[in-house]
């Protein structure tokens, strides 16, 4: 990879989100949940975005669903697919889109999927949105070929069944297939494994990566667990308090992780591929709040590294330099972030 | 599953634990039918001051477990010692005095507070229960339990909605300890939690062990939080312990096939180990705890049944239930117990 993304105009991206801003208002005051965010996607490529709850990673894939619509949300900035830019289609256009060429997998199977009409129905249903023309006959075969597809067992009995006699890991299972019975070029994965048990979460990702190879599908992984992306990402964009905090490869993410927000996300998972250690090392405080954000770096009243003397990280807000290759929104200069990670971040079994 | 150490030491002593739930049949005429078994038979001793593990998958029957050593739930059958004595079915005034002694941390932040009550009146619950009036009266115990837990005693008076996930987990804690019992069932204490959090709220829990002397049952999913907080694990699986052992013997060197598939399965955050590792992966769903599987309740998704096992050992596998039997320092409940093919970690 280049820089985080290319200079201006000449993008050939997938998808192209560009200061993507996503704001409520609420009693309380103004919610600003995604505060600018830029990133490329190109076709066969999966982008993980990895955050905690409050940091804005789900509102983001619901602006590029266009879930906002309809809604007091206001949705700022630009998300181009394929050259157009989806905040500025009518709705109708959007509706022929949704399902067809981007398509969402949720987390919870159970709320997703409609307790009333059996799995196939529903399937059947996305299908036929945008395939009118269809054969009964040839939309049933081609489902029960999707579901084959996802490792549902029996698939000409489950066709026919409710979701209550799926089991949590065959729900996401027929989620899967309902998200990609039309071969979309985009799927949206948010949190597609958190509410299954980890030996379903383990044959879940490795569907997804071979279904992804089958149809050259941009994935955009959205998860709080840093393992899943590992396994998957290609490239990662670590959120905070409604803004991208870093961005680069897997393995800058993992190996020369910069910011210090991510080296306190990779410090306080224990390990078990490492030697366990006597005490975790938690980030102390808590999420900023997204009505007031802290003033300056939204992170520096976590950080252990602020210098708010020489680096005024409690008054300046840090940049996001999206012409860099691994660019890291800290005001701690590179070469010192680099040190600081060589010296007291990385063990040495990474 | 017991082990050997002096009486004086055990102070939880768990034989042969059954928890069944009974279900009907639907229609007009609801019939009893066969049970849930979601506790089938465990044993197993903690001992004073140790942590031990409860790991498996949802519906394995942890959480249930959990519960029932602590008399929330009547047992079916089995027997609960505690410090010696048969508490099975103990009630009223009795198990009242006993949850001095023995405590629970819920796993659900947001449900297990009372919304109408200030945080000040959910941590002195339990004194007012118990009809206990500490040294220097209740208030100034609380708000030196809330200052112990991390929580600013100035917010004695407000209600749970204005506290985060972590916080609501703590005042949790404060409550638990409050009574400073021997005894803390953790029921997935921080599986709710962000894991910034959840370092923080495992940390809590690990100083409050040392301080108050305390011992945990940590029921968890979490294989990497289980062994960072666990002296010894016990892995469950369809209501059954499948293997027990002490924590760096279980991850180094497990030997019961289930446990070597759920550690095969945690993803690491380490793209390259990732992509070289090799996966045991398990074929299927769990089955139905109200009619388990015959022989070994794990036979039916065992990766070793399926591709090691000779006929005739199949067979085995399929009719006769496993016992536990001690290799080394591992209790397994499997016939062909035994080191995996690859490394599963």
């Amino acid at each position: 990879m280049s820089t985080w993304v290319p200079t201006e105009g000449t993008s050939d991206a997938l998808l192209s989100v560009r200061d993507l801003k996503v704001t409520f208002p609420t009693e309380d005051g103004l919610v600003k949940a995604v505060n600018g965010l830029t990133f490329d996607l190109n076709a066969g490529e999966t982008l993980g975005i990895v955050g905690e709850s409050g940091s804005g990673k789900s509102v983001t894939s619901q602006a590029i669903m266009g879930l906002h619509r309809g809604t007091r949300a206001k949705v700022e900035g630009s998300i181009d697919f394929d050259g157009k830019n989806l905040l500025k289609l009518e709705d109708e256009e959007l509706r022929v889109m949704r399902g067809r060429d981007i398509a969402m997998i949720f987390q919870d199977p159970l709320s997703a999927l409609h307790p009333y009409y059996t799995v196939g129905n529903q399937i059947i249903e996305a299908y036929k949105v945008h395939h009118g023309s269809a054969s009964k006959a040839a939309v049933r075969a081609h489902v029960i070929d999707m579901l084959e597809r996802v490792g549902i067992p029996n698939p000409q009995k489950r066709i026919d069944q409710y979701p209550h006699e799926f089991s949590g890991g065959m729900r996401q299972r027929a989620m899967i297939a309902m998200a990609l019975v039309n071969s979309p070029r985009l799927v949206i994965a948010d949190e597609p494994t958190t509410a299954l048990d980890v030996t379903v979460q383990a044959q879940i990702l490795d569907l997804l990566i071979d279904l992804q190879k089958d149809i050259n599908a941009a994935i955009i992984i959205i998860t709080h667990d840093l393992g899943v992306v590992a396994e998957m990402a290609d490239k990662i964009m670590v959120m905070y308090g409604g803004k991208a905090v870093e961005g680069g490869t897997a393995d800058q993410t993992f190996y020369s992780p910069e910011h210090p927000y991510t080296w306190g996300l990779l410090q306080s998972m224990p390990r078990i591929d490492r030697e366990r250690l006597d005490r975790l090392r938690p980030i102390p405080g808590n999420p900023p709040s997204l009505i007031s954000p802290p003033s300056g770096c939204a992170f520096h009243t976590r950080c252990a590294y602020r210098d708010d003397e020489n680096l005024g990280c409690s008054t300046i807000v840090p940049e996001f330099d999206v012409q860099d290759w691994h660019p890291v929104r800290c005001l701690i200069p590179a070469p010192k972030r680099k040190a600081i990670f060589d010296t007291e971040i990385r063990t040495p079994s990474s | 599953m017991t082990t050997t150490h002096p009486e004086s030491d055990v102070i939880l002593e768990v034989k042969d634990l059954q928890k069944h739930f009974p279900t009907r049949t639907s229609g007009i005429i609801r019939r009893a039918s066969d049970p849930v078994k979601a506790v089938d038979g465990i044993s197993f001793s903690v001992n004073r001051g140790e942590t031990l593990g409860l790991v498996g998958e949802s519906g394995c029957g942890k959480s249930t477990a959990g519960r029932t050593m602590l008399q929330l739930l009547e047992p079916t059958g089995g027997s609960i010692h505690y410090n010696g004595r048969d508490i099975t079915g103990v009630h009223g005034a009795d198990l009242r005095k006993l949850r001095t002694e023995m405590q629970m941390v819920f796993q659900d932040p947001y449900g297990s507070l009372n919304p109408r009550q200030t945080i000040g009146t959910i941590v002195a619950a339990p004194f007012d229960i118990q009809g206990i009036t500490p040294d220097g009266g209740v208030k100034a115990e609380v708000q030196s339990l809330m200052e112990r837990v991390g929580l600013n005693p100035e917010h004695y008076n407000r209600y749970p909605h204005e506290f985060s996930g972590g916080q609501r987990q703590r005042i949790g804690i404060a409550r638990a300890v409050a009574l400073r019992p021997k005894l803390i069932v953790c029921d997935e204490p921080v599986s709710a939690l962000d894991v910034s959090i959840q370092a923080q709220v495992v940390n809590l829990l690990e100083d409050l062990q040392t301080e108050y002397d305390l011992t945990y049952v940590f029921v968890a999913h979490d294989l990497s939080v289980i062994r960072h907080i666990s002296d010894r694990v016990a892995v469950m699986y369809l209501g059954k312990f499948m293997e027990v052992a002490d924590r760096d013997e279980l991850y180094a060197n497990p030997l019961h096939p289930y446990t070597q598939a759920l550690l095969s399965a945690v993803p690491i955050p380490d793209p390259r180990k990732e992509n070289k590792r090799e996966r045991i992966l398990l074929k299927g769903d769990l089955p139905s705890p109200i009619n388990p599987p015959s022989g070994c309740v794990f036979h039916t998704r065992c990766p070793r049944f399926r591709e090691e096992l000779s006929e005739t050992e199949r067979k085995r596998c399929t009719t006769e239930i496993p016992l536990v039997q001690k290799i080394g320092n591992h209790e397994v409940a499997c016939h062909f117990a035994g080191a995996a093919k690859i490394d599963v970690i």
